[in-house]
């Protein structure tokens, strides 16, 4: 038979062919202005990126050149003898990673009793988590920065990753939707084995729990990673800034080598990006779960 | 086991809570009231506090580089929370329809999240230079008026705000996107057969539906811009005469450069003041125009 005859009849027969012309003008309009935006925003980053492969010279030139007419790697080389910026990336990677790391133990132990376990004050825990969201962490910096000075902690990793250790809102928020969702029997049925809360955890629902895991450790490890105001405050040696911090030392006085900066930038973000990009359905999903659920 | 259930679960319940119990008296709640306290005292962290009393406030409601560093905050948050939810409220509509690369789109507007502010600063610091950055080279190539983006008073708090709103598109989206995926099909399918066009769908059964959504977002959006403070910091250092100092800038500057915590705690109570009473004001309003549908 003769498809497109076939396929003309039934068209033919469509009581919404009239509505279905019109939302393709419609179609073309969001492919119109998604592109263009798509534009505006990456352009930036894709200036960042041709920057960091052009020589300075061709970097200071008016009118600016857009795609390099001299691709260099030599920024990528310089970047890391006139900087510690090795340092830099080993202090990142120690204090995203160790903070990752204290973020998944204490998070996942509170999200599941608040989410798992009836006790006293349950309700009201919950909410005091949500309240914590709304204490920005500026206005806790200079009595953490005393603490932490009284302490001896100042110009160390500790002020940095210790606190991770203690849970924060948003992560125990996370777990404690998604344990909600896992249904409640397991526990129960583990409960009826004999098994405590905490093997309940570990052997039932952990294994479970790897996409919300990978969300956590994806956002807990980009945030730290790009958290400014700790190491600003608590870090004085410029040995131990993390990436964060050290970028703002490649401006130093006068005019920037624009070049190098835009190279250490493209350099500080991969990790993240690739991070990212591995681990993009689980973030979503996450922000799903918090931005919806009561 | 334990004496009773309730008892048993009880117990593990604060055990597993411990460490974010612990968090939060140390991290969070001990130091809001040491901030309270310190702003009564005035204090250079060298040896102890001074209890002076009210002089702090005095000082402050006195000084008009505070009112400056709060309007600023106020201008800057009343522009970019708006304009930002609004944005990508319609990206995120456009992006629902049935188009192709969705996937693509997401991970590429949400991409600014993922470079460290620093570097975000730094490069739009330099496409603002008004003599050979890229953005008046566009200006001039199209015959416009060159800006004088973050030189002049009038325009630098502006630059910032759109390098805020570029950086918060990302993350909003996607949380607009999954509360639009959340919505059930069969409202927009009972619509159609009464009629309605996408753009009244979009009035009458998308905004609606999407109500809990925005007031999440809202509520966040306003916490991350009022502490702006990073974007001040790499780019402008509060100038050009204290255009771009923000009440977190004002606050820093104060405690960290002129070693004044005292003064600078009283600042950051005033904040975390407007913070919290703008958030609860919020969310006794929300009852009047979130649609809840349990």
């Amino acid at each position: 038979m003769n498809s497109v005859s076939v396929l003309q009849r039934i068209q033919a027969a469509n009581p919404f062919q009239h509505r279905q012309r019109r939302e393709t003008v419609l179609d073309v309009l969001t492919y119109v202005v998604l592109g263009a935006l798509l534009i505006l925003i990456v352009f930036p980053l894709f200036w960042m990126l041709v920057t960091s492969f052009k020589p300075l010279s061709e970097v200071r030139r008016y009118p600016p050149t857009i795609f390099p007419q001299t691709f260099t790697l030599e920024n990528y080389v310089d970047i890391w003898q006139q900087y510690p910026f090795a340092n830099f990336l080993i202090n990142s990677f120690l204090i995203s990673g160790l903070g990752t790391v204290g973020a998944i133990l204490s998070c996942t132990l509170a999200g599941f009793a608040l989410a798992r376990l009836r006790f006293p004050g349950d309700r009201v825990l919950f909410i005091v988590v949500l309240a914590t969201l709304m204490i920005p962490y500026p206005a806790r910096m200079i009595p953490l920065f005393v603490l932490m000075s009284k302490l001896g902690w100042i110009d160390t990793y500790l002020p940095l990753i210790v606190p991770w250790f203690f849970g924060n809102a948003y992560g125990v928020f996370l777990m404690r939707q998604f344990f909600k969702g896992i249904p409640g029997e397991l526990m129960e049925a583990g409960i009826l084995d004999g098994c405590n809360p905490l093997h309940v955890l570990v052997r039932i629902y952990l294994p479970l729990s790897v996409p919300a895991i990978t969300a956590l450790s994806v956002v807990t490890f980009t945030t730290i990673w790009n958290d400014f105001i700790p190491p600003l405050i608590f870090i004085n040696s410029m040995q131990k800034m993390p990436i964060a911090v050290g970028l703002a030392f490649f401006k130093g006085q006068g005019e920037a080598i624009w070049s190098w900066l835009m190279a250490a930038s493209v350099l500080s973000a991969l990790p993240l990006l690739l991070l990212y990009i591995f681990a993009q359905r689980y973030i979503i999903e996450s922000m799903a779960l918090a931005g919806l659920k009561r | 086991m334990a004496r009773s259930p309730a008892r048993y679960n009880a117990v593990w319940a604060y055990l597993m809570l411990l460490p974010f119990l612990i968090g939060l008296v140390v991290f969070i709640v001990g130091p809001l009231f040491f901030a309270v306290f310190l702003s009564f005292t005035d204090w250079n962290i060298l040896g102890w506090p001074r209890w002076i009393g009210l002089l702090n406030y005095n000082e402050l409601v006195a000084d008009p580089v505070f009112w400056k560093a709060f309007w600023n905050t106020i201008y800057y948050t009343v522009v970019t929370v708006p304009v930002t939810i609004v944005i990508s409220l319609g990206l995120a509509t456009l992006m629902n329809r049935p188009i192709r690369g969705v996937f693509v789109l997401r991970a590429i507007y949400f991409s600014p999240i993922t470079v460290s502010v620093i570097a975000v600063g730094l490069l739009w610091s330099w496409l603002y230079t008004p003599n050979y950055g890229f953005l008046n080279y566009v200006l001039r190539f199209l015959g416009i008026q060159p800006i004088s983006w973050l030189v002049s008073a009038q325009t630098a708090l502006i630059s910032l705000m759109i390098v805020g709103i570029w950086r918060g598109l990302g993350f909003n989206i996607v949380v607009m996107l999954a509360g639009l995926k959340s919505i059930p099909h069969e409202l927009y399918d009972a619509s159609a057969i009464d009629g309605a066009n996408e753009i009244q769908q979009f009035r009458h059964v998308t905004l609606p539906m999407l109500t809990p959504t925005l007031f999440f977002a809202v509520v966040m959006a306003f916490i991350s811009s009022f502490q702006v403070f990073e974007l001040t910091y790499i780019m402008t250092q509060g100038g050009p005469s204290n255009s771009t100092t923000t009440l977190i800038y004002n606050t820093y500057l104060q405690g960290f450069t002129f070693l004044r915590m005292g003064y600078a705690s009283a600042i950051s109570v005033i904040f975390l003041a407007v913070v919290l009473i703008v958030t609860i004001w919020q969310i006794k309003f929300q009852e009047r125009w979130v649609h809840y549908d349990e």
